[in-house]
C-alpha cells in the first residue's frame, strides 16, 4: 500500500459555502459544517467561523466553542505526511512511549521530516490494542510500528511528491 | 475455482493483509475479503475452503508466501478447531470473520435476518419483554439492563425536536454508541467491520419495540474503516429493503445514519454524545431527564453500545433462556472480552460471564508478549482498576469485579509486564483525564490536573506521607464531585495502583 502526501484546496469562501449547504438546515449541523469544511480545505479557517454561524445561525462564540474543543479540528493547514502515535495504555504497555521519544528525535534531527509529518499530536487509542504500539501514517494503521518503519514509510511518501 | 478469504479487518490491513491479498490476485486467485477472526496475533490470517468443505488457514502471511499454488509456510489446519476459538461461546461475533461484511445474500446465508423476523412476528411488547427477560445489560460498562431501558421509550410518546417544532411530526431514536476510545478495546470496531449488518439488524429489532423511526451511529473518527464499511453497509441494507420504507414488507419504517465523532474521548459519556450529535461541544448533561425520556434533540433516545445492540439479533432467532442460561446470576449471556496491551495472543474471546480473569490473560493469551512476568492488568480501560497477577482469579462479571475494587467496563483487558513503572500509569491517568474532561465539573477539569501534580511530588519524595493523604482526599472529591464517569472513575486507575504497587511511588522506584 502506498501512502500518498494530502493536498487541499485553497481556501474559497463560495465553495465552503457550497459544501455546508446542504448540512446547515439539518438539525444540529455546526460541528458536521466544520468537520465538512475540514475534510475539504484540510483544516478550518478563521473565515469559517461567520460562515459557518451565519449560515446556520448561531454565534460566532458558538462556532468557535466547537470548533475548540474537539481534538480533531484544526484551525491551521495539516502537515502534508501527517504522524500520530497512539499515546494510550495498552500502546504503552508495549513500548509507545519509547517509540515517542525515538520519533520525536528523528524529527529534531531532520527538520524536512519534522516539516512533512507536524508535530506529533498525541492520539488517544487507534483500536489497535494487540498489535502495538500502533500509529497512524498518513492515513494508513500501522501496527507493531517502530521509529524505522515509520520513517520509512515517510520518506517514500515524500519520494512520492517530489 | 478456490476462493481465498483475506481479513479487511483494519489490524490485519495494519500488517499487511492487503498487500497479500493483491499477492493472492496478482497469482491468479480468487480473493473474498472478511472481517477477522479476532486471533490477531496471527494476522494476517489467510483462509479457505478445502476438499471436505472445511475452511483452512495460514498464519502470518506474507505476499512472498504465495504462490500459484496457494500459500507455502504456517499452515494452521481447520481455522474453528484452533483451541482460541474452539473454546469461545460466539453470539455477537459468530459472522465475525466467516463472511464478506457487506454481502447481503452471505449475511442471509449464515442466519442473518433470523432475529429481525423473529421479531416482527411478535408484538413489540413482546420483544422488549424478551430482550429483559435475557438478562442483556449494558456492554458500554454502566451494566444498566438493556430491556428496562428499551421499555421506558416504549412507554414514552414520540415528540418532536424540541426548540425546533418544525421537524415535525414526531419522533424516537435509536442511537448507538460507537465511540469506542477506551484503551485496549477494539470490539465495536471489528463487529462494524466485520459484521455490520448484525448491528444495523439489532437496532431495527429495537426500532420496531420502541416506536422508533431514526437510528444514529455515533462514530469515533478514529475507525475510518468501520465508518466507510458501516456506511456501505447502510446503502446495501436499504436496496435490499432492510431499511426505509416497509422493512420486510411490514409497515416498519426506519432508517440509519453514520455520524463521526472528533476525537474527543469525553464523547463516549451518552450525554456528551448527545450533545456532539446536536453539534456542540461534548459537554456532560445532568441527569435526570433521562435520554430514554429526553434524549436526542430532546425525543425518547435508546442509547445503547454496539456490543449490547449486536447482541440483539441473536438473543431474538435462539431466544432469551439460552442467552440467560449462559454466565452468572447478575451477568447473564456472553461478553466479548478484548485481551490487548502486552499479550502474546492478542485479540477478541467472546465467552459466558463468569470466566476468571486469569484464563483469559494466560490460558488464552499465553502471557505477555515480552515474555517477561505479568505484572499488572488494567480491566475496563483507562478508567479501569489496575489488577495485580494475584488478584486475577476474580470471575469476570459486572458486580463481581466491582467487588474485586475493578471494573468489567467495555471489556477490555491491557496487560502489562515487569518493566512497567505504576506510578507512571497513576500519572497517566489524571493527564488522560486533564486531557479529554469536558471541562463542566471542577473536580474533573481541575483535579485531575493537581492530581498529576501531587504524584509527581510524591515520586519526588516531597513531603510523601501528607502528599499521599491529599491524592486520596483529592480522588475522594473527583469520584464524588464529578457528574459522569470521566471524574468520577479516574481515581479507579490511580487509587488501584497506588494500593496495589505502593513501591513503584517511592523516590527510588523512578525510572525515569
Amino acid at each position: 500500500m502506498t501512502i500518498t502526501p494530502s493536498v487541499y484546496p485553497e481556501w474559497n469562501v463560495d465553495a465552503a459555502r457550497d459544501v455546508i449547504s446542504m448540512i446547515a438546515p439539518e438539525p444540529g449541523p455546526v460541528l458536521r459544517c466544520l468537520q465538512a469544511i475540514q475534510e475539504r480545505f484540510g483544516y478550518v479557517p478563521a473565515d469559517a467561523v461567520s460562515l459557518v454561524a451565519e449560515t446556520c445561525n448561531v454565534s460566532r462564540a458558538d462556532v468557535h466553542g466547537v470548533l475548540t474543543f474537539y481534538a480533531d479540528l484544526r484551525s491551521t493547514p495539516p502537515p502534508a505526511i501527517p504522524v500520530r502515535l497512539c499515546a494510550a495504555e495498552a500502546c504503552q504497555a508495549v513500548g509507545g512511549r519509547v517509540l515517542r521519544d525515538q520519533w520525536k528525535a528523528r524529527c529534531d534531527a531532520s527538520p524536512e521530516l519534522a516539516a512533512s509529518t507536524g508535530v506529533d499530536e498525541p492520539i488517544f487509542c487507534l483500536g489497535n490494542c494487540a498489535l502495538g504500539p500502533a500509529a497512524i501514517v498518513g492515513g494508513e494503521l500501522v501496527g507493531f510500528a517502530d521509529v524505522d518503519s515509520i520513517e520509512q514509510r515517510v520518506r517514500h511518501a515524500m519520494g512520492a511528491s517530489s | 475455482m478456490t476462493v481465498w478469504f483475506v481479513p479487511r479487518d483494519s489490524a490485519a490491513r495494519s500488517v499487511g493483509a492487503d498487500d497479500v491479498a493483491q499477492a493472492l490476485i496478482d497469482h491468479g486467485h480468487s480473493v473474498v475479503r472478511t472481517g477477522s477472526r479476532g486471533m490477531l496475533w496471527l494476522e494476517p490470517l489467510v483462509e479457505r475452503v478445502d476438499d471436505s468443505g472445511v475452511r483452512v488457514g495460514w498464519s502470518n502471511v506474507r505476499p512472498s508466501d504465495v504462490t500459484a499454488q496457494g500459500v507455502s509456510d504456517n499452515f494452521l489446519g481447520p481455522v474453528e478447531d484452533l483451541d482460541f476459538l474452539a473454546r469461545q461461546d460466539r453470539w455477537v461475533f459468530q459472522r465475525v470473520g466467516v463472511i464478506d461484511p457487506v454481502d447481503a445474500e452471505d449475511y442471509l446465508a449464515h442466519a442473518g435476518l433470523a432475529g429481525l423476523r423473529a421479531a416482527l412476528g411478535q408484538d413489540p411488547e413482546q420483544v422488549v419483554e424478551t430482550v429483559i427477560e435475557s438478562g442483556l445489560r449494558g456492554r458500554g460498562g454502566a451494566g444498566f439492563p438493556a430491556g428496562i431501558k428499551w421499555r421506558t421509550v416504549a412507554q414514552t410518546a414520540a415528540r418532536p425536536h424540541k426548540g425546533d417544532p418544525s421537524y415535525a411530526p414526531a419522533h424516537k431514536y435509536i442511537c448507538i454508541n460507537a465511540d469506542e476510545g477506551d484503551s485496549g478495546t477494539f470490539a465495536d470496531r471489528m463487529l462494524m467491520e466485520g459484521d455490520p449488518f448484525c448491528l444495523l439488524e439489532g437496532m431495527t429489532i429495537a426500532a420496531y419495540a420502541v416506536g422508533a423511526d431514526k437510528g444514529i451511529i455515533y462514530l469515533r473518527s478514529e475507525y475510518p474503516d468501520a465508518i466507510e464499511t458501516m456506511r456501505t453497509a447502510i446503502d446495501v441494507a436499504r436496496a435490499q429493503g432492510w431499511l426505509g420504507e416497509a422493512i420486510l414488507g411490514t409497515d416498519l419504517s426506519f432508517d440509519v445514519e453514520v455520524r463521526v465523532g472528533a476525537g474527543s474521548y469525553v464523547c463516549g459519556e451518552e450525554t456528551a454524545m448527545l450533545e456532539s450529535i446536536e453539534g456542540r461541544r461534548g459537554m456532560v448533561r445532568v441527569k435526570p431527564p433521562l435520554p430514554a425520556i429526553e434524549g436526542l434533540f430532546g425525543t425518547p433516545t435508546v442509547i445503547n453500545n454496539v456490543l449490547t445492540m449486536a447482541s440483539v439479533p441473536s438473543i431474538l432467532a435462539r431466544g432469551a433462556a439460552a442467552y440467560s442460561a449462559l454466565g452468572t446470576e447478575k451477568s447473564q449471556g456472553t461478553q466479548v472480552f478484548q485481551l490487548a496491551g502486552n499479550i502474546a495472543r492478542g485479540g477478541i474471546v467472546e465467552s459466558a460471564f463468569g470466566i476468571s480473569a486469569r484464563e483469559l490473560v494466560y490460558d488464552f493469551g499465553g502471557g505477555t508478549r515480552s515474555g517477561r512476568p505479568v505484572r499488572a492488568v488494567q480491566i475496563g480501560g483507562p478508567l479501569g482498576a489496575y489488577l495485580p497477577t494475584d488478584r486475577l482469579d476474580v470471575p469476570m462479571g459486572y458486580e463481581t469485579l466491582a467487588e474485586a475494587g475493578g471494573m468489567i467496563g467495555h471489556g477490555g483487558m491491557v496487560v502489562f509486564d515487569d518493566s512497567v513503572d505504576m506510578a507512571e500509569q497513576a500519572k497517566f491517568a489524571m493527564e488522560f483525564c486533564a486531557e479529554e474532561s469536558c471541562g463542566k465539573c471542577t473536580p474533573c477539569r481541575i483535579g485531575s490536573v493537581r492530581g498529576a501534580e501531587v504524584i509527581d511530588r510524591i515520586r519526588d519524595g516531597v513531603d510523601a506521607e501528607s502528599n499521599t493523604e491529599l491524592l486520596r482526599d483529592l480522588c475522594e472529591v473527583m469520584t464524588e464531585g464529578s457528574l459522569c464517569a470521566m471524574g468520577g472513575l479516574t481515581p479507579m486507575p490511580v487509587l488501584s495502583a497506588l494500593d496495589n504497587f505502593p513501591e513503584d511511588f517511592a523516590p527510588s522506584a523512578r525510572r525515569d
